[in-house]
Order: structure tokens, then sequence, then C-alpha cells
């Protein structure tokens, strides 16, 4: 039993890093952060082909390229990341060792291997079938394969998150409930096994049809179940990408979550509630009745968009706590203008919140709404959506995380710190300028994954009108801008990765497990109190409170335009 | 203490809703309330609603009909493919076949007269978009999908795939008419 660990400290946090896990993070967020530069290039690519007046490449590699641009970013650069967080969440927070480090290994080269493998069948040009890879349109057997087995290894790790927690648990290495940040980690691990479940039911007979075993798949079948597993991947982001704005304004600022109980209830809504929101994917379908639905997107998916809600209030809710304490408490705001906007790890973390609310969170619900789905389904309002919630949300979320990690996981300087400074902006500026117009043109009809909208040579050819060819313009503009910001990251990341100026490393120590045990708890009142002094209103976080009434406001004029624009199209049932 | 560490407090499921977020919960409870009886309530007053009607069905039959409906309605052929432009009387099933990569055939409906429109690809998924109008509907192989359209502006429409259905995607574009 008395196992012994080797960990370091972090000087300059005070986190306790053990050594295997130490290890596995840095790669897996290494081997993110290449497959976000692979993403970037391709990003660029399709930008300038749907720019209008560029329209950069021919048609087959138009379609090649968005494909791998879809999986390489949505699949293995978020993943690879998110194991990285797991991993930081469960063994360093926890203070306790990784279980089961040979496992973990196992798991990242597997995911290395199906990632390799999947590029490599939509390089060579027969696996042209995006992100969903609908059948009957059929791609390389490797293109499944190597998807599959990255599902296998990704599940190894959640499996090694899960164990750690486990470690914690038995070695007593921490006292009460787990962390807010390690617990909403939990929930993104959970939805993840959910996820690879339903990504194996539908891959695996996908997998055997491409190689001629299986002779027929349904269509509607393999939607409804592609789906279980294709959102639901993203709310894992979702759930992560918020534990990580909850660790950063607890690193920047200290901020305390104002109430446990109302995170983690959120966080709880999220494992119930959001699978069935994977249904807005079906909203025009045949097959499926409107009872279904109206079930699964909306009762269960607004307790799903309820639970956003009250992080995007608890947030910044505590970081306006956390700044008021400190003496920030003149007017309404002077808490968040007072706030180290010149800090990316701050910056990024806050646009992300605002786009992840204003542009993914209401323009989502408008698409998940049953008859308004009809106004936009597979257009390029799609896309535009999807960019502000995983690009901005979860990307510029990670982002900022980096900056944290690179001198206390990696333990070295940060390089350009001036050009560090500006690129949430660039970034986050960029992507929201670009998904906004994206939403705009796709208002006007503009179809998603189409590469000539001009349909040039075409004797029926449709004539978009102007406003949706200038958007498009400036998407491509905003594009450009975004990819810059994005490669402004990756020049930093791994500038300071492998050039940054050395911080000392201190010597992992040896541990006994005896030794490692958390000290006996303080003791705490029975019931806890206070949340800190009401500042205006009787509310301790009055100017979060008008953040989130403009937010209200925002969201339910734009939901009734919708509507209004509904009642005008052509009489339907 | 923070939200990396574990909560100080043991029993912090007791600690008393502060309220700024039992105030925000409240409201954006209602909110969500709000959203979930649209959905209902456009079904009963709403005119915007897709249908539940549909069917399995092969693309043998699907093609069959649709010919049965080209050679009683034909009124003219368009473009260098011959593709007949259909006239069906109002208040009759209309038939559009999705394919590799063409809308088959043209339709010309009349404005304010109701049709059922039935739906269906012959071989990978589509998309039909209507355009201008902006109405968006997954069309799939071996489910033919029927829906009651009223146009309501007479006009030259367009039919855009909005689906990715391979190489020649970009060039599966057709017309609809809509006369007085
Ligand atoms: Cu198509």
């Amino acid at each position: 039993m008395a196992v012994n660990r080797n960990f370091r400290t972090c000087p300059s946090t005070g986190l306790v890093y053990h050594e295997p896990a130490e290890k596995l993070m840095k790669w897996n967020a290494v081997a993110g952060v290449v497959f976000l530069l692979l993403g970037g290039v391709l990003a660029l690519l399709v930008t300038l082909t749907r720019w209008p007046a560029v329209h950069l490449l021919p048609a087959d590699w138009f379609y090649l390229v968005l494909t791998a641009h879809g999986i390489d970013m949505l699949i293995f650069w978020i993943i690879f990341f998110e194991i990285a967080v797991l991993y930081f969440a469960a063994s360093t927070l926890l203070k306790c060792r990784l279980a089961t480090p040979r496992i973990a290994w196992a798991a990242f080269w597997m995911m290395i291997v199906g990632a390799v493998m999947n590029n490599v069948a939509v390089f060579k040009g027969d696996s042209s079938v995006m992100f969903t890879s609908y059948v009957p349109m059929g791609a390389h057997w490797a293109f499944y394969l190597g998807l599959i087995i990255f599902a296998v290894g990704a599940l190894l790790a959640c499996f090694v998150f899960l164990g750690t927690l486990a470690v914690g648990k038995a070695e007593k290495t921490y006292n009460g409930s787990i962390p807010l940040v390690t617990f909403g980690a939990t929930t993104a691990c959970i939805i993840a096994i959910f996820t690879i479940a339903s990504g194996a039911i539908i891959l695996i007979p996908t997998f055997l049809w491409s190689v001629g075993l299986v002779d027929h798949i349904d269509s509607l079948m393999y939607k409804t179940v592609w789906w279980a597993f294709g959102h639901s991947s993203q709310q894992i982001n979702v759930s992560a990408h918020v534990s990580v704005w909850y660790a950063i304004a607890a690193i920047v600022f200290g901020a305390k979550p104002l109430s446990e109980r109302v995170s983690r209830g959120a966080f709880l809504l999220y494992i119930f509630f959001l699978q069935l929101a994977s249904a807005h994917h079906l909203l025009t379908d045949p097959g499926l009745t409107s009872n279904w639905k109206i079930f699964n997107t909306s009762y269960a998916m607004y307790l799903a968009v309820l639970a956003s809600m009250v992080h995007g209030l608890t947030v910044p809710g505590a970081i306006e706590v956390a700044q008021r304490e400190k003496g920030y408490t003149r007017g309404l705001f002077e808490w968040l203008r007072k706030a180290p906007w010149g800090n990316p790890i701050f910056s990024g973390m806050f646009i992300s919140l605002i786009g992840f609310g204003f542009l993914g969170g209401i323009s989502g619900v408008m698409m998940g709404t049953e008859q308004l789905n009809l106004l936009i389904h597979n257009t390029i309002y799609v896309p535009g959506h999807f960019h502000a919630t995983v690009v901005i949300g979860t990307t510029l979320a990670f982002m900022s995380l980096t900056y944290f990690l690179i001198p206390t996981l990696f333990r070295r300087e940060l390089m350009f710190p001036k050009m560090a400074a500006w690129q949430p902006y660039l970034f986050g500026l960029g992507m929201s300028v670009f998904a906004l117009f994206m939403m705009g043109a796709g208002t006007l009809g503009v179809p998603r994954r189409h590469w000539d909208i001009t349909f040039a040579g075409n004797a029926l050819a449709h004539e978009f009108p102007g406003a949706a060819f200038l958007m498009m313009g400036l998407t491509g503009i905003a594009g450009v801008a975004a990819v810059v910001g994005g490669g402004m990251y990756i020049a930093i990341a791994v500038g300071s990765i492998f050039f940054g100026k050395r911080l000392d490393v201190p010597a992992a120590r040896r541990v006994a497990v005896r030794d490692g045990m958390a000290p006996p708890p303080e003791p705490a009142p029975a019931i806890p109190t206070g949340h800190g002094t009401p500042a205006a209103w009787g509310l301790i976080a009055p100017g979060t409170f008008a953040l989130a009434m403009v937010f209200l406001v925002s969201f339910v004029l734009y939901y009734f335009v919708n509507w209004k624009y509904l009642s005008t199209v052509w009489p339907l049932s | 203490m923070s939200a990396i560490e574990p909560p100080r407090n043991r029993l912090w499921w007791k600690q008393p809703l502060d309220r700024t977020e039992g105030l925000w919960i409240l409201i954006a409870f209602v909110w969500c309330m709000v959203m979930f009886f649209m959905m209902p309530y456009w079904h009963i007053y709403g005119k915007q609603n897709l249908a539940n009607e549909a069917y399995r069905t092969t693309p043998e039959a699907f093609q069959k009909k649709t010919d049965e409906m080209v050679a009683k309605h034909k009124v003219r052929e368009e473009t260098d493919l011959k593709i007949p432009v259909v006239h069906p009387p109002a208040g009759s099933d209309v038939y559009l076949i999705a394919r590799l990569w063409q809308w088959w055939p043209m339709l010309e409906l009349e404005a304010g007269k109701t049709y059922r429109l039935h739906l269906m690809s012959m071989d990978w998924l589509h998309g039909f978009s209507l355009q201008p109008e902006n109405i968006n509907i997954q069309v799939h192989p071996g489910y033919e999908h029927i829906l009651t359209v009223t146009p309501t502006a007479p006009g030259k429409y367009s039919i855009v795939c909005n689906e990715y259905c391979g190489i020649n995607h970009h060039t599966m574009v057709s017309r609809l008419y809509v006369v007085k």
C-alpha cells in the first residue's frame, strides 16, 4: 500500500504535479496544438475559397480541405487538449498521482495513430465526406477505422481520469468534496463516455459497411445516431471550457464560486439534458414526429440552456465579487474596467464567455427551435453558430489556459508577451465578426459546404442578393484576421515551449502515500453562510446582473425577430 | 475555497442561495418556459410547420409516380437537358426528385393555391433549399416526405441543394415557378 510517488511543486503557483501526469499533460497538449496548426492552415484555405472575390481552391480540393479542417479542429485539436485538461483537473488539482500512467500512454498513442490514419485517408482524396460523413456517401475504410481507434484511445483516457479521482479519494489527498473545476471536468468526462459509446454504435457498422460486410445503412438511422455522437461531442467541450472559465477566474482573481450548489447543479443539468439537444440536427428530416422534436429540443434542451445561462452569470459574478473585495467598488462596472485586460489569460477567457453567450448561445437556441430551424437549416448560419460556440467558446478558452500552463506546467517564460496580450483580441474579435457575418449570409440563404455560390456556368443559376456576397466577403476578411490570431497563438505557444527561457524546475520529490495525505480539515461552521455584502440593489454582483439583463433583452428580441421572419414565408404544414 | 480547491465548507450544499443567482435563475427559467411553449403554440396558431407525414418507399416507386405526373401535366421543357416543367392542378400531389446532381422535374405552381409536395432522394442525402424564401428541408433516400405548401407570391424561385452531396454539389440547382 505504501506506494511512493514523484511530485514537484510549481514555485510560482503552488500547484503540485505528479511526474508521469505532467509528461502526459504536456504531450497531449502539444499534440492538440499540432492539430490546431494543421487545422488552422486548412481554415485559411477554406475561408479564402468561400470569400467569393478570391475563390482560391478548385471544388475537389475545397471539399477535401473542408473535411480535414472540420475533423482536425473539432475532434483532434479539442480532444487532445481536453485530455490534458482532464489529467490536470484530476491529478494536479487533487494533488494526487495519476492512475495507470501506462494505460494513459497507450491511450495517447492510440489517439495519435487514429488521428494520423484518418488524416491520411482524407488527404488521399477518396474520403471527402465532411465531418458528418452521412451515409450513403462513403469514405475509405481507413477514415472510419481511424476515428474508431482514436475514440477508443480517448475512452481509455476518460477511464484514467475516473481512476485518478478514485486514487485521490482512496489516498486522501484532499478534504471534503472535489473542487468545482474537477467536478466540471467530471461532467465532461461522463458526457464523453456516452458520446464515444454512441460513436461506436454508428461508426462500427459504417466501417463494416465500407469494407462490404454490411450492405445497407439507413440514412435516417445513421443521421439520428450520428448526432447523438456528433452533438454530444461538442457538449464535452462546453463542460470542459466552462470548467476552464471557472479555473481562470480562480487563478487570476482568486474568485470563489458564488455558491457551489448552483454551479454544480448547473453542471449536472448538462449531464441530464445536453444529450437530447442532438435532436436539433434532425428538425427538418422526415420520419420523426413533432412531439419527439419538441421534447428533445425544447423541454429538455432548455434546461441545458438554463445551465449555460447560470454559468454565464456565476463566472463573471464570482469575478465581480472578488474584484469588489479588492476595493474596486465604484459604480456598477469599476470591477470590470479595472480587470487585467492586458493579461491574455483573463482577456481570452472573458471574450470567450461573452462570445459564447451572445453569439453561440442565442443563435443555438434559434437553430434548435423546431420551426425556426426551417429558416437556416444547412445554411452557412450553422457554421456561423458553431464557430461562435466551439471556436470562441472552447478554442479561445483553451488558448487562454495555455498562457497559464506555459509557466507552470512547461516551466518556460512566455515569449512575445506583447503579441500574447493582443492575441485574444485579434482571434476572438476576428472570429466574432466572422461568425456574425456567416449568420447574416445564412439568413439570406447562402448554403454551407458549397463551393460556388455564383453557380457559374449553370443554366439554372440562382442569384443570391448582393448583400449575401458582401457578407461572404466580410466573412473572408474576418476569417483571415482570425487565422492570423490563431497563428500568433501557435507562434507564442510553440516558441515558448521549445525556445522560451527556462524557469527553474524544482526537482520532483518522492512522497510516500502516508505523507501525501491531506491534513485534517479545519473546523468550519456547520451551516455555511455569507456571500459578501450586497453592493447595489441588494445584490452582491449588480454589475454582472446588469450584463445578464442586457443578454436577456438581446436574446428575447432576436428570438422574436426570427418568429416574425418565419411568419412571412410560405405557409407549410 | 476557490474553484480549483475543494470547497472549504464540507456542507457546501447547505449554503443559502445568493440573491443575484436566485433572481437570475428565476428569470432565466421563465424565459426557457416561454421558449418551450412557443413551439406547441406555433403548431396551433402558426402557419409554418413541418408535416409529420412521411413514408418509406423505393426509388422505383417514387420515380413511377413522378413520371405519371410529368406525363399528365407537362407544359414545356427547359435547358439543354430538356427538363420537363409541370403545371399540376391546385390541390394535387406534386413530386420532386432529388438525385446526383439534379432536381427533377421543374414545378410551376399557382400563387395562393395549396399543393401536397412529395420530396425524396434517389441516392444520397440532399437539401431542399427554396430561395429567396429560405425554406430548408432535408431530403433522404427511401423516405417520401410530404408537405402541404401554399406559395404566396408569383415569381421565379430557385431550389438549391444545401446538403453536401459530392463533387458537383454546387451544380445542383433548379427553378420553381409560381404563377398567378
Ligand atoms: Cu448537394
